[in-house]
């Protein structure tokens, strides 16, 4: 028998909640993403692809991919790192440390682009340290990078606390009776188990800084083909009212993080498969 | 020397002191580097020429725009997510109906679309070139370069963060307390009011926090929508944006310090929520 839409409940208020909720759903998320995909599909593929298939383009699409992959990869093993020192060590000012993590959730992303900015520019505290050193931080890919770490560093550590909160430490004493050396423990039991949030926080980061703009548009120098994220070229087309240009970019961003986001959904299946919890 | 004493005793479970204390100052270190440093930045080039020059720059009437325009914006946006955050969780957690887990996609979708792109769906759908749009600046009510275009952009940014708080927690306590008060004859909206409302209350204040902080400082999807039109349609981000590019950098860097400080004020707040009422909020942060 087919289960019936919505069953039977004795609570009121179904009416007012599904309206309010549905009512808002549609007008403030789905009517301006379906406008997006409209006018995608008004636009028609050939034209999209014409839009999209430009040198300068693909560069500022490649840019934004490889570099918050690569931010997002730092976030992973650091974000594991800073949670394990957390949860796991008793040092002084550590709640104030384990408060300050969400520091990039709560400051606003201008805030952190000009401030990142002035700490990395060449005449910078660190920008004049790294000038000296004979390299440039801000105005180049480094600097996105160091700013897309920024924006991702939270995801991580707060997928994976609450699973090091978890593990028991008889597991861990196990492993070390049946004569594992303490390396050995945390490559074969320790890390295992905190596989699948880690790499929670790893598609929330990546997801994130794909389509970071504020933080990074100060500190990128924002050099056609060379430091230009793609979520500027977004702006850049609407400035010259190419909405056609700015659409294509834009579903060419969906396009691009959902594929990414369902092959790291993919990978998470197969990790928390092989651990054996389901 | 050869015996073992008692404090060379370490538990299997625990690391070797050289590589905690290896790890935590690596940790430490790239903490200071990324997210300390900047913070104290704010304030040192905010402070620069002084008390007097970074305070005399937030009484400029741009900025006082810019922060009343703020303080509006996040006044309307917020209340509007909660009241959905409120009505979606109890839509989601109290029925069972097919098409849930697509509907909770649905909601955390923002998530997942850049601000930038938040931005571009907002002037695709109300911009003066289309139907809805132009019909809407004809009855003299323009939405893109306006408030109201600012109020839906933050809106659809910051959509999923109190549905999100609300929905594990109310998933946990399950329906019987409501279910206990409807036979005891408490109306819907009693049963709402002295019932649901104290179990979820600091769910619900984690939420519109986490919403508040995300409202005043969204800035990719304002840049979009707003023109930027000074003393107008300027939030306060996007001020200081157009004071970083004209090389005003105490007014800029002071306008940051006030966004800063409210940033702390959100972490504040948010740990002492989590510290005093740790069990209420603990099914969120399972997740």
């Amino acid at each position: 028998m087919r289960r019936p839409l919505i069953h039977r409940s004795p609570i009121p208020g179904l009416g007012i909640s599904a309206g309010i909720t549905l009512t808002l759903l549609s007008l403030v998320v789905l009517l301006p993403i379906g406008a997006l995909l409209l006018n995608g599909a008004l636009a028609g593929p050939d034209r999209l692809w014409t839009e999209v298939n430009t040198p300068r383009i693909w560069a500022s699409l490649w840019l934004s991919f490889r570099l918050s992959f690569l931010a997002a990869a730092f976030n992973l093993v650091f974000g594991v790192a800073l949670a394990w020192v957390l949860g796991r060590y008793r040092f002084p000012g550590r709640r104030l440390i384990d408060a300050a993590v969400d520091l990039p959730f709560a400051l606003p992303t201008a805030v952190a682009g000009i401030a990142l900015t002035a700490l990395y520019a060449p005449n910078g505290a660190f920008g004049a340290l790294a000038r000296d050193l004979g390299f440039k931080i801000a105005y180049t890919q480094t600097g996105i990078f160091i700013a897309l770490i920024f924006v991702g560093l939270p995801f991580v550590v707060r997928t994976v606390q609450p699973v090091i909160d978890e593990i028991e430490r008889e597991v861990e004493e196990a492993s070390a009776t049946l004569g594992a050396t303490r390396l050995h423990t945390i490559r074969h039991v320790i890390l295992p188990m905190l596989a699948p949030a880690a790499l929670t926080g790893f598609a929330l980061a990546l997801a994130r800084a794909v389509g970071e703009y504020g933080s990074v548009i100060f500190i990128a120098g924002n050099l056609p083909m060379q430091t230009e994220i793609a979520p500027l070229l977004i702006v850049i087309k609407l400035e010259e009212f190419n909405y056609e240009g700015a659409t294509a970019i834009g579903i060419a961003m969906l396009v691009i993080s959902f594929v990414m986001l369902f092959v790291i959904n993919g990978v998470q299946v197969w990790s928390r498969r092989r651990i054996g919890y389901v | 020397m050869s015996e073992i004493t008692p404090t060379t005793f370490r538990p299997a479970s625990e690391d070797s002191p050289a590589f905690r204390i290896a790890l935590t100052v690596t940790v430490l270190a790239v903490l200071v580097l990324l997210l300390f440093a900047p913070l104290i930045a704010v304030f040192y080039e905010a402070l620069r020429k002084g008390w007097v020059e970074a305070v005399t720059s937030l009484a400029e009437p741009e900025a006082l725009a810019a922060i009343r325009l703020t303080l509006t914006v996040a006044a309307i946006a917020v209340p509007l997510n909660a009241i959905f955050g409120v009505a979606a969780a109890w839509f989601i957690t109290k029925y069972d109906f097919r098409g849930k887990a697509f509907l909770i996609t649905l909601i955390d979708l923002p998530f997942s679309v850049s601000p930038v792109a938040v931005g571009l769906c907002v002037v695709l759908t109300f911009g003066a070139n289309t139907w809805i749009g132009a019909s809407l600046v004809e009855a003299g009510y323009p939405i893109v370069f306006a408030l109201p275009g600012i109020v839906l952009a933050t809106m659809i940014v910051t959509f999923p963060f109190v549905a999100r708080e609300l929905i594990p927690v109310m998933i946990e306590q399950g329906r019987a307390e409501e279910e206990a008060a409807l036979t005891l004859g408490a109306s819907g909206w009693r049963t709402f009011l002295t019932v649901t409302l104290p179990n979820i209350r600091w769910a619900l204040l984690y939420g519109v926090l986490l919403c508040n902080a995300r409202a005043m400082g969204e800035f990719g999807a304002v840049a979009v929508v707003s023109g930027k039109i000074r003393g107008q349609t300027a939030t306060m981000p996007i001020t200081i944006e157009m004071l970083y590019n004209e090389y005003m950098s105490v007014a800029a860097f002071a306008l940051a310090a006030v966004l800063a400080f409210l940033a702390f004020l959100t972490l504040g707040l948010k740990t002492f929520l989590e510290i005093r009422h740790a069990d209420a909020l603990a099914a969120s942060r399972r997740h």
